[in-house]
C-alpha cells in the first residue's frame, strides 16, 4: 500500500483532479459532477477553538434552562429539552426518547467535547490512534446532530400553542438560536479538513504524481466565495 | 475522464489521502479508516432500507402522531396531514407550509428520488448523469429537516402536561413517521453516489 500524493478523487464520481493550490475561500469544485472537492481552511484554525467553546456555553444554557413555559386557566407548565425526552419515556415511547435524545443532546454534547479536544491536540506531532477515531466518530455522527431542526419544531410548536394558551419563550430558546449559528459556523468546514489543517504548507504543494501513473488529471473549477 | 477505480486508487472515505496497492482489510496510513474501492453492498442496503421505509411510510401518515385531552374530556387525533390543515384554517400558512414541505414533500422526495437513483445504476444507465448526481446532493441535505415534526411532537407532549385541563401524547404514528425518516437518512448514506458514474465508464461491470 502506498500514498498517492498530490491528487485528490472526487468523493461523489470518482474523478482524479490534481490538487490546486486554493487562495483565500476558495472551494474547489469536480469539473465533471460539480461536488466540492476541498475548500480553503487556513483562516479556520484560529476561529474554530473559541468559536467551539461558545458552542459549549450556549448548549450549557440551552440544556439547563426550560425551552418554553405555557400558562392556561391559571396554571402553569413549563419544560426543559431533557423533560421532554422524560416525558416522551414515560408514555412508552421508548425509541422516540431516545431519537431526540441522541439527536439534540448526546451527539451534539459529543461533537462539541470532542472537537474541543481535536483542536487542542492537532498539534502534536504523534497522533494517537484514539484521535483519529475521535475524529472519524465525528464526521459519520455529522448528520445526525439536529439542533437546528429541533429549532424550527421549537418554534411550529410554539405557534401552534400560542392559538390555545398564553406562552413564553424560556431562556433556552434563545440559547438554542445561538447554538445553531455557532455549530454552523464550526461545522461549516468538511471534518476531513482536521487531517489537512495540520499538513505543511510544502506537504500541499506537492503535486508531481510519482510512481509513474500516467495522469490526466482534469483542471479544477474554481469557485470563489466573496 | 481518468477514476480513481480505473487507475487502482482508493480514496479514504475520512480523510481524502489516496492510497494505491491496496490489499482487502487495509486502513488508511494517515487516519486509520478502512479503505473502500465503494461503499459496501450499496445496492442491496439502500434498496432494503428503501423498501422498509416504503412499508412505514403508510402507518406513519394513516396512525395519528398526536392525541390532545382537553379539560371537556374530549379528545382530539391528529395524523401529520391534519396537523398541517389545522395550521392552514388557523391562518398560520408560513408554518403550514414549512410542515406541508418538511413532513409530506421531503420524504415523499426521497423515496421518489432513491428508487430511480437505484433504478438507474442497475440498468447501468447513463441517462442524465449530471442531475441524478445533484439529486443526490439535494436528498443528502434535505433529509433531515424531515425530523422536525418528530421535534413537535416531542415538546408538546412535554410541554402540555396540565393534568385535567390539556394534555397532548404522542400518537403510535409517530414511531412509524420517524422510522420513515430515519430509514431514509441511512438509505442515502449506504447510497454510493459513485455508481452513477461508473455506468458511463469503460469499465463498466468490474466493480458495482
Amino acid at each position: 500500500m502506498q500514498e498517492v500524493p498530490g491528487l485528490i478523487a472526487c468523493e461523489q464520481c470518482d474523478t482524479i483532479h490534481r490538487r490546486v493550490a486554493l487562495g483565500n475561500n476558495e472551494i474547489a469544485l469536480c469539473g465533471r459532477c460539480g461536488a466540492e472537492l476541498e475548500r480553503e481552511r487556513r483562516s479556520y484554525g484560529k476561529r474554530a477553538l473559541p468559536l467551539t467553546i461558545a458552542s459549549l456555553f450556549m448548549y450549557i444554557i440551552a440544556n439547563a434552562f426550560p425551552i418554553a413555559e405555557m400558562e392556561l386557566h391559571g396554571l402553569a407548565s413549563r419544560t426543559t429539552l431533557m423533560g421532554a425526552v422524560l416525558s416522551l419515556n414515560n408514555e412508552g415511547m421508548f425509541l422516540i426518547a431516545f431519537l431526540v435524545f441522541a439527536t439534540t443532546i448526546l451527539l451534539p454534547l459529543i461533537q462539541i467535547l470532542g472537537l474541543i479536544y481535536l483542536l487542542v491536540s492537532m498539534n502534536k506531532t504523534v497522533r494517537s490512534s484514539a484521535f483519529n477515531l475521535l475524529a472519524r466518530t465525528i464526521q459519520t455522527l455529522r448528520p445526525w446532530v439536529m439542533i437546528e431542526v429541533f429549532l424550527l419544531g421549537a418554534i411550529v410548536a410554539f405557534v401552534k400553542l400560542t392559538n390555545m394558551a398564553t406562552v413564553v419563550p424560556g431562556a433556552a430558546l434563545w440559547a438554542l438560536g445561538a447554538l445553531t449559528l455557532l455549530l454552523a459556523a464550526v461545522f461549516s468546514f468538511n471534518p476531513r479538513d482536521i487531517w489537512q489543517m495540520s499538513l505543511s504548507e510544502n506537504r500541499r504543494a506537492e503535486t508531481m504524481p510519482q510512481n509513474g501513473i500516467a495522469l490526466s488529471a482534469k483542471k479544477v473549477a474554481e469557485a470563489e466565495v466573496p | 475522464m481518468k477514476t480513481a477505480a480505473g487507475l487502482g486508487i482508493v480514496s479514504c472515505h475520512h480523510c481524502a489521502t489516496l492510497w494505491k496497492d491496496v490489499k482487502p482489510h487495509d486502513r488508511c496510513g494517515r487516519c486509520g479508516g478502512r479503505l473502500r474501492l465503494r461503499r459496501p453492498d450499496s445496492l442491496s442496503r439502500t434498496w432494503a432500507l428503501v423498501i422498509a421505509a416504503c412499508i412505514m411510510y403508510f402507518p406513519a401518515n394513516m396512525l395519528p402522531v398526536m392525541i390532545t385531552s382537553s379539560f371537556l374530556g374530549d379528545e382530539q387525533q391528529d395524523t401529520i396531514m391534519s396537523g398541517i390543515i389545522y395550521f392552514w384554517i388557523s391562518g398560520s400558512w408560513v408554518l403550514a407550509v414549512i410542515v406541508f414541505i418538511a413532513s409530506f414533500l421531503v420524504p415523499l422526495f426521497k423515496l421518489a428520488v432513491m428508487i430511480l437513483l437505484l433504478i438507474a445504476v442497475q440498468r447501468r444507465s447513463s441517462w442524465r448523469l449530471l442531475q441524478r448526481a445533484k439529486l443526490y446532493r439535494i436528498v443528502e441535505v434535505i433529509g433531515r429537516w424531515s425530523m422536525l415534526d418528530v421535534f413537535v411532537v416531542s415538546l408538546l407532549t412535554g410541554l402540555v402536561q396540565i393534568k385535567g385541563f390539556a394534555t397532548v401524547h404522542a400518537g403510535a404514528g409517530i414511531i412509524a413517521f420517524a422510522a420513515v425518516v430515519v430509514l431514509t437518512m441511512f438509505a442515502s448514506i449506504s447510497f454510493d453516489p459513485r455508481l452513477t458514474w461508473d455506468a458511463s465508464e469503460l469499465e463498466r461491470g468490474k466493480y458495482a
